[in-house]
């Protein structure tokens, strides 16, 4: 297991290098002189002068490039060009919604999907399961901002249970954190709820035929033993990967779903680092959450390997 | 695949949006750019099915236009990705000296959230129509050839490869006659999967303002527009909405409908083994 681990550990190496190679690149992908772009077209050539190289620009791509990774790697990940302030500081004021909004969107999840996914199993012969099938497909289909606009004229407009738009900190009292929190979070979960349950479900309906089950009702075990006991538990592993996807997924839909409900997390940061052409916070963003999601595929993978010893990628 | 009616339904919803795009200009009453200040706002009537817009213009024709661009990104997105996809998923599935490479870069690629690496490519490329193809394909080629390469590693050293090989046939026939139209099930779902992701996708970075330049309707600018229009409109925004849902959920269950036909290990197969074992044939055709 240790040196399975380490491999694994290893094997990030290549991986964020790859990653940090595309990150940098984005700068360098816009059409035009980078320092010109930030400015406005407007700009004296001495300014831009100036920033070229405060950003290095007028150095070679490649030097550039091994000069930013050093930065990075010693934890410097730049300055905004907008506020002048260290990139790494603007992130961790940000991560805190997110990281909020992540954490609610994963209980929802997980509260919603599993039971729903024992219970479809439970009836698995009667008219339930297509429509699971089809509420999860229209799960899918239904784009997030669409989504939550909906629920915005719903639940904040039409009937204001919720506020429109918001955010409070768990600090400041749980109830005003779940109060701003539950549509978004309700929001991004959506999609990944009818994922999850999905993945579960067709688990466990592999299980529900398989020998020690029959074995199990032969015994006389009563059936909501044997599907919480033995099937449930047998299909959780296999799930535990859908986490990772899940977290991409909740990665990607912050973005949108902190915009619309005006939520100072990451997401935000980001859009309003691209209509401020703030480059460095955009490659610092785009850069923490890459290497965030790298970090919870690893977890996920020694998690996996961990719970069931019969895998060992070897 | 067909005998359910749900694929039939979506092949039909897909057919009935795909021919009404395409001859749009030969039916439509309204025009989708005439602008009538007199007629801002107005709820759904019998002269403008799904209302007009802040501007006074017929939403049902704007739907039906946007969907053009729309469906145009999707598809092209979906072709491209799919091949680049599986030519790479191919060759590094086949050549084992690339295989590390080439797997370590697409590892990388897909440490991003497919939706947050379009977003940076379109931030730095900029938002025009091509620009999203670009940035879309980037972002979900790399599934594809994932998918493609373990299929070829499943099948690599299998005899009729092998007897290929020493009978001396290139590596190229190879590769795109004898393990191609075996891994080709797997490609057509994702394939599939894909159309429906990148109009999603294309939606929301429209939505967001960094898509499609807001002067030409896609469903993602016009949910933006309507945005601020929510509470005194809301059937600006119900409409082109229901349009994307329906779209997408069509390219899902077809998705969904070709992947258990493909597969014989589907779940929802296994109650009927006995059955199956005499018509497999016919299902898989």
């Amino acid at each position: 297991m240790i040196k399975y681990t380490l491999r694994r550990l290893f094997s990030l190496i290549p991986v964020m290098f790859i990653v940090s190679i595309i990150v940098f690149m984005i700068v360098h992908l816009t059409p035009g002189n980078p320092a010109t772009l930030i400015l406005g077209e407007e700009s004296t050539k001495e300014s831009v002068a100036q920033l070229e190289k405060q950003l290095g620009l007028d150095k070679p791509l490649l030097v550039q490039f091994f000069y930013w990774l050093k930065n990075i790697l010693m934890g410097d990940f730049g300055q905004s060009v907008y506020s002048s302030e260290p990139v790494l500081r603007i992130i961790l004021n940000h991560i805190g919604p997110t990281f909020s909004l992540t954490i609610f969107a994963l209980i929802l999840i997980l509260l919603i999907a599993i039971p729903t996914a024992i219970f479809v199993v439970w009836k698995r012969n009667s008219l339930l399961d297509p429509l699971f099938i089809s509420v999860t497909l229209l799960g899918v289909s239904i784009p997030e901002f669409w989504f939550a606009i909906l629920l915005v004229l719903g639940f904040a407009v039409t009937f204001p249970i919720f506020p429109v738009a918001g955010y409070a900190a768990f600090g400041d009292g749980v109830l005003n954190w779940i109060y701003h929190l539950f549509l978004p979070a309700f929001v991004l979960a959506a999609v990944e709820i009818g994922l999850v349950a999905r993945m579960l479900r067709d688990g466990m309906l592999e299980a529900v035929n398989q020998d020690y089950i029959r074995t199990a009702r032969a015994k006389g075990v009563k059936e909501s033993i044997v599907l919480m006991k033995h099937v449930f538990s047998n299909a959780l592993i296999p799930t535990t990967t859908v986490i990772a996807t899940i977290v991409a997924g909740l990665m990607g839909g912050t973005v949108i779903i902190e915009t619309i409900f005006t939520i100072p997390g990451i997401g935000q940061l980001l859009i309003d680092s691209i209509y401020r052409r703030d480059y460095p916070v955009i490659q610092g963003v785009i850069l923490f959450i890459a290497a965030i999601y790298v970090l919870v595929n690893l977890f996920v993978d020694l998690l996996y390997t961990f719970l069931d010893p019969r895998i060992r990628y070897d | 695949m067909f005998k359910k009616k749900r694929n039939l339904l979506a092949l039909g919803v897909l057919l009935l949006v795909t021919v009404a795009t395409i001859t749009a200009s030969l039916w439509l009453v309204q025009s989708p750019t005439y602008i009538d200040s007199h007629q801002r706002l107005l709820g759904p009537s019998a002269k403008h099915w799904f209302g007009t817009d802040h501007f006074g213009r017929d939403i049902f024709s704007r739907v039906i236009v946007a969907a053009r661009v729309s469906l145009f990104i999707g598809v092209v997105v979906a072709v491209i990705s799919t091949i680049v996809g599986t030519v790479i998923g191919l060759l590094s599935g086949y050549y084992k000296k690339a295989d590390f490479i080439v797997m370590r870069i697409i590892d990388g690629m897909l440490a991003f959230p497919a939706l947050l690496l379009a977003l940076a490519l379109v931030a730095a490329l900029g938002g025009n129509i091509t620009n999203i193809i670009i940035a879309l394909t980037f972002a979900f080629f790399p599934v594809v050839s994932r998918v493609v390469r373990s299929a070829v590693l499943q099948i690599r050293n299998i005899q009729y490869i092998e007897a290929a090989k020493t009978t001396g046939v290139s590596d190229p026939v190879i590769l795109f006659q004898y393990i191609l139209p075996n891994v080709l099930s797997p490609i057509i779902v994702q394939g599939t999967f894909i159309f429906a992701k990148a109009i999603l996708a294309e939606a929301a970075l429209s939505f967001l303002g960094v898509g499609v330049n807001p002067t030409t309707p896609t469903w993602g600018n016009m949910l933006q527009e309507a945005q601020v229009y929510i509470t005194i409109a809301p059937w600006f925004s119900i409409f082109p909405g229901v349009a994307i849902v329906l779209t997408v959920l069509a390219l899902n269950v077809l998705g969904d409908g070709l992947r258990d036909a493909f597969d014989p290990h589907a779940p929802a197969k296994r109650k009927k083994r006995t059955s199956m074992v005499s018509n497999g044939e016919q299902k898989i055709a």
